[in-house]
């Protein structure tokens, strides 16, 4: 017990030591959370018109005045015709509005850059809104279930989880692990009476704590700073991370025991656990967007399985019994790596 | 005499490069993952919104409330539940975006005008933006179908339609608009991590120790460690153009030259910023977390994912000292509006000042003395 | 000694202090061209934080000096024309091949193609290297990596040549075949400044110092050293000398 004790004790140190990187992985997802929380948005909140008049009449006029009071435009003025692509090439504004005043009626047309697909539409949508006055709220009540204020953040904090654990669990306990390999103490430890199961134990003890430590930092921010709803699903929440950080752990091992030296150790980590879970675990851009056969692929990252659950319990605070299917996943995927990670050290070893 | 010394250690670099087991399937590997994966994968395009409608109406309007729906192209009615329950159902599994309930006698409220009459939509706002948009397309899609039900029944004027016509991206391809900003993706890679890496693991391994108490000019050094890197970069920047040309037919309306000279001044300004994390960093792992932490940033604030437009004002501000921003807008705006230098001088001014910024205090920061 | 001849390294009251610790505390001495110079010292006693502020890769905090006629604090660019450097740890471009190398670093040390095309055959012939040229250096034997170090060290002939510890790690024999390489550097006049804790080593210096807790405690020639400690090696002289130390490692 005393020998784990000073190994994890060494660990300890060593990762504390190095004092920019520990504020780098502490810092990183606070600042992650702050950015989606408060900065990050598709939303649409803000569009720039500028308006090409031929004759100005009441008409004409009123429908200016609807553009300049609506707090969803920016309206620029007036623009001279030939001005007009000049402006939205050069990104001044985002749409123009033609009006004609045709007899007793306005004829418009909405000219929008529609580089963005996405807001190009929303943007039309808006416009065309005001043109044609629908207040679409005599008609049509719009609510939102589960997430009443629409914060894309709710939707991202399972996401920066599911990568600030693979970043500490994955990457940082194989480099560390590699960097004893590299500089011969692995060896030394190996050929002390020490047990290989505690030394490892002794080197994931450690990253397991502050990943911990960055979970309750998470949870606290979410349900404070993001006002998340809290609910009993938080206990659900813990347990699915606990796994979650497991699983990581296992393929930090995992990759130790493949490779040989540090930078191998980081890009590997990067470029086969990092970026995958950026990409295809739906942590920004939708699963469901995706072509069936990348849809396919992503069924064996982690992380698409526990953003999946997080989602579940942490937004739509369903119960735990809605998410045994990703909870079986994660935990065959921990025991397979685990025993993979397991095996491997023990016949690098002899 | 200088260039011969420069030679010597171009020629030791791009050798190294060679024999490293790992550099040339990243610079030939990422490039096609980024420029072939990236753009089915980063699609926040909303197309395919599922739909339940709770129809306790049954009248001629509602089945064609319905029918409009499922015309939409983003639309699709996945069920027409018997009750509210049974829609939620469908949404806590997951199924369904957006719940439609048409009220009880919905069509003869509003045939007498009682103004009482609306119909709610419920958006699962798990994802947002999804919710969001889906939300805004069933409403929409509601509102023409009962716009053009009361003017066929006479109780309100037939208006003019509004005409839109959709500049520089006429097919609304969102894949358009993110294949030219993702070279920025590379760029950062290549030209900022890789020399970072590069100069780091000299430190470790002590070689630059045995390169600085030789009479080699600090500069020549650090040039020798970008050039290849800025020409690995170039080629990555025509290998994507080609790979948006020939998988994705999509050319530049405006200047190559444009393009390429925004790609050379941004990989300016991150090969700067390499240095500098590379001089102040100690360990290989520093200086990944650090590198790291400025991809994820850049990533985030530059505009690459989510509009700026859609930030609030003090994030704004932040955006402009974010290098990618500029590049990602060059790049975006040459690509899809064939913007030329009149329109994009402000662009290329601050890449050319940033580049100044981060490749002096990159000579600065790196002294051949501790 | 030699006291008529030219001083190539002449330092006085030359310190380096890291925060609180002073690792080399007012040390003064100087070297005369041709000489070999050995600087002994126990591990930390501060030799290779001396010897770098002599190469130009660390700056000193106090004091001052030159190094073959070149300010060690104002003009390291000059001295490194004049020096070679042999890092304790082995330091060459190890997926580079021998003569990748030897070309890369004589080609800094501005010599041309047929300079080093001479100086190269010259070394592989002495050194019995000819078949290893175009052997990466991480596929060459340890024993011989340090020959190789040495090589480049003094491809650009030198005026003097820093060795850091240039023996450590290595069989008795090829030690003795090593000294044999620095005598010879030394006959064809360069100046030859080693650190080293082998003290069977300091026997072959022509002067040595011996350096404790960041101070030179000893300085004179093998044979009146041993007088004035009434030792009969270098050994003994050393351990009477340390036995001050205060610091350990």
């Amino acid at each position: 017990m005393s020998v784990f004790k000073s190994l994890v004790k060494k660990e300890t140190i060593h990762i504390l030591r190095d004092r920019r990187t520990m504020l780098i992985t502490i810092l990183m997802p606070v600042v992650l959370l702050l950015l989606f929380g408060f900065a990050i948005s598709t939303e649409v909140n803000d569009v720039r018109v500028v308006a090409v008049v031929d004759r100005h009449t009441d008409m004409s006029r009123d429908l200016l005045q609807r553009f300049e009071v609506n707090d969803y435009f920016t309206f620029l003025g007036l623009a001279d015709p030939a001005d007009v692509d000049r402006i939205l090439r050069s990104g001044m504004t985002d749409a123009a509005v033609f009006i004609r005043t045709h007899g007793e009626r306005l004829v418009t047309q909405i000219v929008v850059d529609a580089s963005n697909t996405t807001t190009a539409r929303a943007m039309t949508g808006y416009i065309d809104g005001v043109i044609n006055h629908s207040k679409p709220d005599d008609l049509v009540l719009t609510q939102t279930l589960y997430n009443p204020r629409m914060k894309s953040a709710y939707n991202f904090v399972p996401g920066i989880l599911g990568m600030i654990f693979i970043l500490i669990c994955a990457i940082m306990t194989s480099v560390s692990i590699v960097r004893e390999k590299e500089s011969g103490t692995m060896n030394l430890l190996l050929v002390s009476p020490v047990r290989p199961h505690t030394i490892i134990l002794g080197k994931l003890v450690p990253y397991f704590i502050l990943s911990c430590v960055i979970l309750a930092i998470m949870l606290i921010m979410s349900y404070t700073v993001l006002d998340l709803p809290s609910s009993p699903s938080v206990i659900s929440v813990v347990l699915v991370s606990l796994i979650y950080i497991i699983l990581a752990l296992s393929i930090g091992l995992l990759v130790s025991t493949i490779v040989s030296t540090q930078i191998t150790a980081l890009i590997v980590s990067a470029v086969m656990f990092m970026l995958p879970v950026i990409m295809l675990s739906g942590m920004i851009f939708p699963v469901g967007n995706m072509p069936l056969l990348l849809q396919g692929v992503s069924c064996i990252i982690p992380a698409r399985w526990y953003v999946e659950a997080m989602r579940k319990l942490m937004i739509q605070q369903l119960d735990i019994s809605y998410i045994s299917t990703e909870i079986t996943i994660l935990l065959s995927m921990t025991v397979i790596l685990l025993a993979l990670a397991v095996a491997k050290f023990k016949s690098s070893t002899r | 005499m200088k260039l011969r010394i420069l030679k010597a250690l171009l020629k030791k670099e791009i050798t190294l490069m060679q024999r490293n087991p790992l550099i040339p399937k990243i610079i030939i590997g990422m490039p096609l993952m980024v420029m072939l994966i990236l753009p089915l994968v980063a699609n926040l395009d909303v197309k395919d919104v599922n739909v339940a409608v709770v129809d306790n109406d049954h009248s001629s309007l509602s089945r064609r409330i319905t029918a409009d729906i499922s015309a939409s192209p983003f639309l699709t009615v996945i069920d027409v539940p018997l009750d509210h329950s049974g829609a939620i159902a469908l949404v806590e599994k997951g199924d369904v975006d957006v719940i439609l309930t048409v009220p009880p006698h919905f069509s003869r409220s509003l045939a007498i005008c009682s103004g009482n009459a609306s119909v709610d939509i419920e958006v699962n706002g798990v994802n947002a933006t999804k919710g969001m948009l889906g939300g805004q397309y069933v409403s929409q899609s509601v509102l023409s179908t009962i716009k053009g039900w009361r003017e066929e029944n006479g109780v309100t004027e037939p208006t003019q339609p509004t005409g839109i016509l959709y500049l520089y991206n006429p097919t609304l391809n969102f894949r358009n608009y993110m294949i030219p900003a993702l070279m920025v993706v590379l760029l950062i890679i290549i030209c900022g991590f890789l020399p970072a890496l590069n100069l780091v693991s000299e430190k470790e391994t002590g070689t630059i120790e045995a390169m600085n108490v030789t009479p080699v000019p600090r500069l020549l050094f650090v040039l020798s460690k970008l050039i290849p890197f800025w020409i690995v970069g170039m080629i990555v920047v025509t290998v994507g153009m080609l790979v948006g040309w020939i998988v994705y037919s999509l050319v530049p309306a405006g200047s190559i030259f444009l393009i390429y000279l925004a790609a050379i001044l941004f990989s300016l300004v991150m090969s700067g910023l390499g240095v500098i994390i590379a001089n102040r960093s100690a360990s290989m792992l520093q200086s990944i977390f650090v590198m790291f932490a400025f991809i994820m940033v850049f990533q985030l604030m530059s505009g690459l994912f989510t509009p700026i437009g859609s930030m609030p004002g003090w994030a704004r501000t932040i955006t402009y000292a974010i290098p990618p921003r500029y590049f990602i807008e060059i790049m975006r705006a040459v690509y899809l509006k064939g913007a030329g230098f009149a329109d994009l001088w402000f662009q290329f001014l601050t890449l050319v000042a940033l580049a100044v910024l981060t490749l002096g205090l990159s000579a600065l920061t790196y002294s051949k003395r501790s | 000694m030699k006291s008529n001849v030219e001083k190539v390294i002449s330092v006085s009251n030359l310190t380096k202090r890291f925060g609180s610790f002073t690792a080399v505390d007012h040390i003064s001495f100087d070297v005369c061209r041709g000489e070999i110079f050995g600087f002994l010292g126990a591990n930390g006693a501060g030799k290779t934080t001396a010897m770098r502020m002599l190469c130009g890769l660390s700056r000193p905090t106090e004091g001052n000096g030159r190094v073959a006629g070149c300010d060690i604090l104002t003009q390291t660019e000059m001295i490194k024309r004049h020096i070679g450097y042999m890092s304790q740890k082995f330091s060459l471009y190890s997926e580079l091949t021998v003569d990748e190398n030897i070309r890369l670093f004589s080609t800094i040390y501005s010599m041309t193609d047929v300079q080093i095309m001479e100086a190269s055959s010259r070394l592989y012939a002495e050194l019995g290297m000819e078949s290893m040229r175009r052997t990466r250096v991480s596929d060459i034997p340890v024993g011989w990596r340090q020959k190789l170090a040495f090589a480049t060290a003094t491809i650009h002939r030198p005026d003097i040549v820093f060795l850091d510890e240039p023996t450590g790690g290595v069989d008795p024999v090829t030690r003795r075949k090593f000294w044999e390489h620095i005598y010879k550097a030394s006959s064809e006049g360069m100046t030859i400044f080693v650190t080293t804790h082998y003290l069977d080593e300091a026997e072959y210096c022509d002067r040595v110092s011996i350096m404790v807790d960041g101070c030179i405690s000893a300085l004179d020639s093998p044979a009146a050293l041993k007088r004035k400690y009434h030792a009969d090696t270098i050994d003994e002289v050393f351990r009477i000398v340390a036995s001050e130390a205060k610091r350990d490692e």
